[in-house]
């Protein structure tokens, strides 16, 4: 089947079977390989993006799933100013070390950053709670994110689903 | 019906699928098909997608038919206006559930249940009805549902039906959910004012359900009224703990009763060993969460 959707702000399409992963897709069909395959299972958050400005676990979602609605990936966030600062401002924290779960973490906490502008630490430790790091023990990134200044997803990346999600579709 | 795809965006043309393609898969959510089922299949399956079906999503309060507008005994006494029903769509996700105003006010079970199933990811992704479908004996929201006698609601090509949560709920991942059917909501009766639940598991999140209980009840004059104790993962089907209720039925609010009722919740389940937990730590850890969610609630 073919789908249209809507990938880092931009109106595109993919042809696939319906049930293809769309962490898949990212990775061969778009060559975005922020997104990684951890365990995909569901328990790691390597693969976390953002669906309609939610996020998700683009190992257990189908390509089906994915018309009409808005994708971000970690190469969206870094190409805006804001994003490419908060990933700058969380490198320099000392929020990331090898980097396998950093896409993931940064989706995860950019998507909390919008509900909630100063988390508290338990909204950290919630927000976070499905993104495993065997490296910085979090306490890099729980600091990192708490200090954030405000939220860090660029109205250009975020209208688009909004937009999206008022279609109904 | 989506111009584009030819996939079904109502109920009826859903069925209607089923019925033409028997081996149609209905996805909601994923976060059990995609894990379980997917790989285990080579070939690549016709499917629906649930979750562009506008009428199975959303949570709204709709009105009690007046012959059901019966109240459970100690509830204040209102007999002009029968008190509405919550009315929770299949495809309602986790995520949902947890923020909705009527959830938190008027079902906190519900609402804490729901911000503890899987991560923030699982949650913006899992449904209700898939959870309900999925019927596991460690599936979260259950044994909530059987406190709150809950009811789904089941479309089938003859249309629809009600049935209370444990005429559905079978046995070992089996439902009365038929070949061609789909459950489309989740009715909850008006709520009850005592409420309480926990999950004992493993790690906050991520974690699968070593024991979880529920309970829902009234009080009349400083005595209980109406209790219902609902335990998961300690049989293949969440089940009412009827001897613990039936120690709470009129007795007095105290810990003596918290204490009896815990006792009586130990010797009424038959836990299984396995990777999980053992039995002795199964039936331990359930009967001390009776005894203190009695006098927490
Ligand atoms: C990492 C991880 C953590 C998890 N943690 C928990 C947890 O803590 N607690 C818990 O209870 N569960 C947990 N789960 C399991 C899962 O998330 C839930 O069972 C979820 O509610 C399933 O819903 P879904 O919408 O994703 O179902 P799907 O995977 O879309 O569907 C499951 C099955 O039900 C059928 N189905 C779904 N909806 C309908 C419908 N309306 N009518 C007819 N058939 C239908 C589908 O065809 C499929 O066969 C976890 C899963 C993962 C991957
Ligand atoms: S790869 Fe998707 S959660 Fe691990
Ligand atoms: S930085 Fe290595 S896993 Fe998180």
């Amino acid at each position: 089947m073919k789908v249209h959707f809507i990938l880092n702000g931009k109106a595109v399409e993919a042809e696939g079977r319906p049930t293809d992963r769309l962490l898949d897709v990212l990775r061969h069909v778009f060559h975005l390989t922020g997104a990684k395959e951890g365990c995909g299972e569901g328990e790691c958050g390597a693969c976390t993006v953002l669906l309609d400005g939610r996020t998700v676990l683009s190992c257990l979602v189908p390509l089906i799933q994915v018309d009409g609605r808005s994708v971000i990936t970690v190469e969206g966030l870094a190409a805006t100013e804001k994003g490419h600062a908060y990933l700058e401002r969380f490198a320099l924290k000392g929020g990331t070390q090898c980097g396998a779960c950093t896409p993931g973490i940064v989706l995860s906490g950019a998507h909390l950053l919008q509900e909630h502008p100063h988390p508290s630490h338990r909204e950290v430790a919630h927000a976070l709670a499905g993104n495993i790091c065997r490296c910085t023990g979090y306490q890099a990134i729980q600091r990192a994110l708490s200090e954030e200044p405000e939220a860090v997803l660029d109205s250009t990346l975020l209208p688009a689903a909004d937009a999206e999600r008022e279609d109904g579709s | 019906m989506n111009p584009a795809s030819g996939l079904p965006r109502t109920v009826d043309e859903a069925l209607l699928r089923l019925q033409e393609r028997p081996d149609t898969v209905a996805l909601a959510g994923c976060t059990d098909w995609m894990v379980r089922d997917r790989l285990a299949r080579a070939d690549a399956p016709p499917v629906i997608d649930l979750l562009a079906i506008e009428e199975l999503h959303g949570i709204e309060e709709i009105a009690t038919p007046p012959s059901e507008a019966k109240r459970p005994a100690g509830a204040d006494a209102d007999p002009t206006t029968p008190p509405p029903l919550l009315r929770i769509g299949a495809t309602t996700t986790f995520g949902e559930i947890r923020v909705d105003r009527r959830v938190v006010e008027g079902y906190p079970i519900l609402a804490e249940v729901a911000s503890q199933i899987g991560s923030r990811q699982i949650q913006n992704r899992a449904t209700l009805g898939g959870n309900l479908v999925n019927a596991s004996p460690a599936g979260d929201s259950l044994p909530v549902l059987l406190a709150l006698a809950a009811e789904v609601e089941i479309a089938s090509p003859d249309g629809r039906r009600r049935i209370p949560y444990d005429a559905f709920h079978l046995g070992y991942r089996e439902t009365a959910l038929g070949p061609g059917e789909l459950l489309t909501a989740v009715l909850l009766p008006p709520p009850p004012p005592h409420q309480a639940f926990r999950k004992v598991g493993t790690r906050a999140a991520v974690a699968i359900s070593k024991v979880m209980v529920a309970m829902a009840a009234h009080s009349r004059q400083g005595r209980w009224s109406s209790m219902r104790i609902a335990a998961g993962s300690v049989a293949p089907v969440p089940m009412r703990l009827r001897a613990a209720e039936k120690v709470c039925e009129g007795a007095p609010i105290d810990v003596e009763t918290a204490t009896e009722a815990a006792e009586a919740a130990w010797g009424e389940v038959e836990p299984i060993d396995d990777v999980r937990s053992t039995a002795r730590y199964r039936r331990w850890a359930l009967s001390r969460v009776v005894r203190r969610l009695l006098l927490e609630m």
